[in-house]
């Protein structure tokens, strides 16, 4: 269970600037839940993310995961239990090192670092039988440095990292926004598929409002610090692209876009 | 002629041993550390001592790596603990290490060394070597530590720690993502890094048989030179970085001797230094990135 409980959160304190982002905002997120974020450009959506991960630091409230408060841990420490993807393709995967590199680095988290062969030559196999399921042919490159592939190919590492230990909750922060229609497409059922078999209590963030209908358990709009449209199960089937998009015009017009 | 290749050799192998700590700074972690200019001398202070009083050569080489790695640690942590901008993190240090270096010593800025036992002259290795071999002694020694350093270092870069040091400088986000303190990894490297610059320089102190307070001014062009040599003659993959950069820390000390060679005065050094290490940067153009950054 993720718990956000009246979360105030301003940027810019103390200047002219100052924007009050989040003001007694509150969120709970059940255990096994998909829940898909939308909303328009400075909503709350990444924000949101930011202060689960803990790379963003409420002013008031409490955040809790799993029923312990994690308000004041280190961002590093929450990892151990969060999988975290990004937009940027780049941010998940180490380019200097090759896919092999790569993967063994992903699959010793939990683990200590210490001066053991970086690479296990016994899980090699296993590797590739993960990588062949992508039908990208990464299989085939595991000398090759990641940063040489395309984005797609990158972020499809990247989910594949994040997702290969035990985690909990996955973190998907717009992880489709950078990729071609079909790449993205592939991506999101690799998600979905991984997720389901996991079992990891979800949020995605994403602009795309269909990849949000179709996905999930629940469905968010965030608007100016709030969730002004909270659907789940049988409420969230019916829901279609239109509605959802009458909404943002709502709000648009509301804001003066 | 033969005298002066083997000084170059001789040069270019001490200096490689720094280099490959530069590499890890400048071109794993991107870090650009100012601290290698105090921790070079630093290695060779504790060695003047330590050899004045008689201690085993041997042990200079490792007290001298262990303090480097203390100072390069604490590089790192006033970086990352105290949120200090990683440049002036190494400007403190080297600044603050120069009076350290000066008190190691007892105030003395110059210490000759030729009446002391060193790792080139005691009378073990005395003894080991042939008359034959006598010139190349000093070479030979230096090659083997510059080859136990750079083996020690390929094979850390190899095991999870090492990967974990890889991976923080390219993308610091996926070091936290692995649940791992990126600020931690960091302070490691800075440490490995200032351990083998120092371990440079107490090997410099005994090759040249004196110590002098400002043998470290300069240290990190000489260190990024060669690192830009080595790794911008061998771009892919045809050599291992670590061998680029002791290639290029020998082209880069043949070059200096060559000027000098030409003529030109040996007063005349740091500015030969600089200038080098101006047109290597303009040849490989690689500071148009680090421009930019």
């Amino acid at each position: 269970m993720i718990e956000l409980k009246n979360i105030d959160k301003y940027y810019n304190i103390g200047t002219v600037n100052e924007i009050c982002l989040f003001k007694d905002f509150n969120l709970k997120i059940q255990n096994g839940d998909f829940v898909s974020v939308i909303g328009s450009n400075g909503s709350g959506k990444t924000s949101m993310l930011n202060l689960i991960c803990g790379s963003l630091q409420p002013e008031n409230g409490s955040i809790s995961l799993g029923g312990e408060d994690i308000t004041k841990q280190k961002e590093f420490v929450r990892q151990r239990k969060i999988g975290r993807v990004y937009q940027d393709p780049a941010m998940g995967t180490c380019p200097s090192m090759t896919i092999l590199e790569n993967m063994s680095l992903a699959d010793n988290k939990g683990r200590a670092y210490g001066l053991g062969l970086g690479t296990n030559k016994r899980r090699i196999s296993h590797y590739r039988e993960m990588l062949s399921q992508l039908g990208l042919g990464l299989e085939d490159m595991m000398g090759t440095k990641v940063g040489a592939l395309s984005g797609g190919q990158r972020q499809a590492m990247a989910l594949l990292m994040t997702t290969m230990t035990p985690i909990e909750f996955l973190i998907l922060d717009e992880h489709t926004a950078a990729l071609d229609p079909k790449t993205a497409e592939l991506i999101m059922q690799l998600t979905d598929k991984i997720v389901r078999e996991k079992n990891l209590t979800t949020v995605m963030v994403t602009h795309n409002l269909r990849f949000a209908v179709e996905y999930g358990n629940r469905l968010i709009m965030m608007h100016q610090g709030q969730a002004i449209l909270d659907k789940a199960g049988k409420e969230k089937e019916t829901l279609a692209i239109e509605d959802l998009l009458d909404q943002f015009n709502e709000i648009s017009i509301e804001t003066g876009n | 002629m033969e005298q002066l290749i083997i000084g170059v050799f001789e040069q270019g192998f001490i200096y490689a041993v720094m280099a490959l700590g530069v590499y890890i700074t400048y071109k794993i972690l991107d870090f650009p550390d100012l601290s290698v200019d105090s921790t070079f001398p630093l290695g060779a202070a504790i060695t003047t001592v330590l050899l004045m009083n008689g201690f085993n050569p041997i042990l200079s080489l490792i007290l001298s790596t262990a303090a480097g790695a203390a100072a390069g640690a604490l590089t790192g942590i006033i970086h990352v603990k105290f949120r200090v901008r990683d440049l002036l993190s190494g400007i403190i240090m080297m600044t603050g290490l120069y009076t350290i270096n000066l008190r190691i010593t007892g105030g003395s800025a110059n210490v000759p060394l030729f009446n002391y036992n060193t790792i080139f002259n005691n009378d073990f290795i005395n003894k080991l070597f042939p008359e034959a071999l006598e010139p190349y002694k000093t070479l030979i020694i230096i090659t083997l530590i510059m080859l136990i350093a750079k083996l020690l270092l390929d094979l850390y870069l190899k095991t999870k720690s090492g990967f974990l040091l890889r991976a923080v400088g390219d993308n610091e986000k996926i070091v936290t993502s692995l649940a791992k303190d990126s600020g931690s990894v960091k302070i490691v490297g800075l440490s490995i890094a200032n351990g083998l610059v120092a371990l440079a320089g107490s090997v410099m102190c005994q090759q040249q048989r004196f110590f002098e307070i400002s043998m470290g001014t300069g240290t990190i062009v000489i260190g990024l030179a060669s690192v830009i040599i080595g790794t911008n003659i061998f771009k892919g993959n045809i050599l291992k970085a670590t061998t680029a950069v002791i290639i290029g820390s020998v082209i880069y000390k043949a070059c200096v001797a060559a000027a000098i060679e030409i003529g030109l005065d040996s007063q005349d050094l740091k500015l030969i230094t600089a200038i080098l290490f101006l047109v290597i940067l303009i040849i490989s153009m690689d500071r148009k990135k680090k421009v930019k950054a």
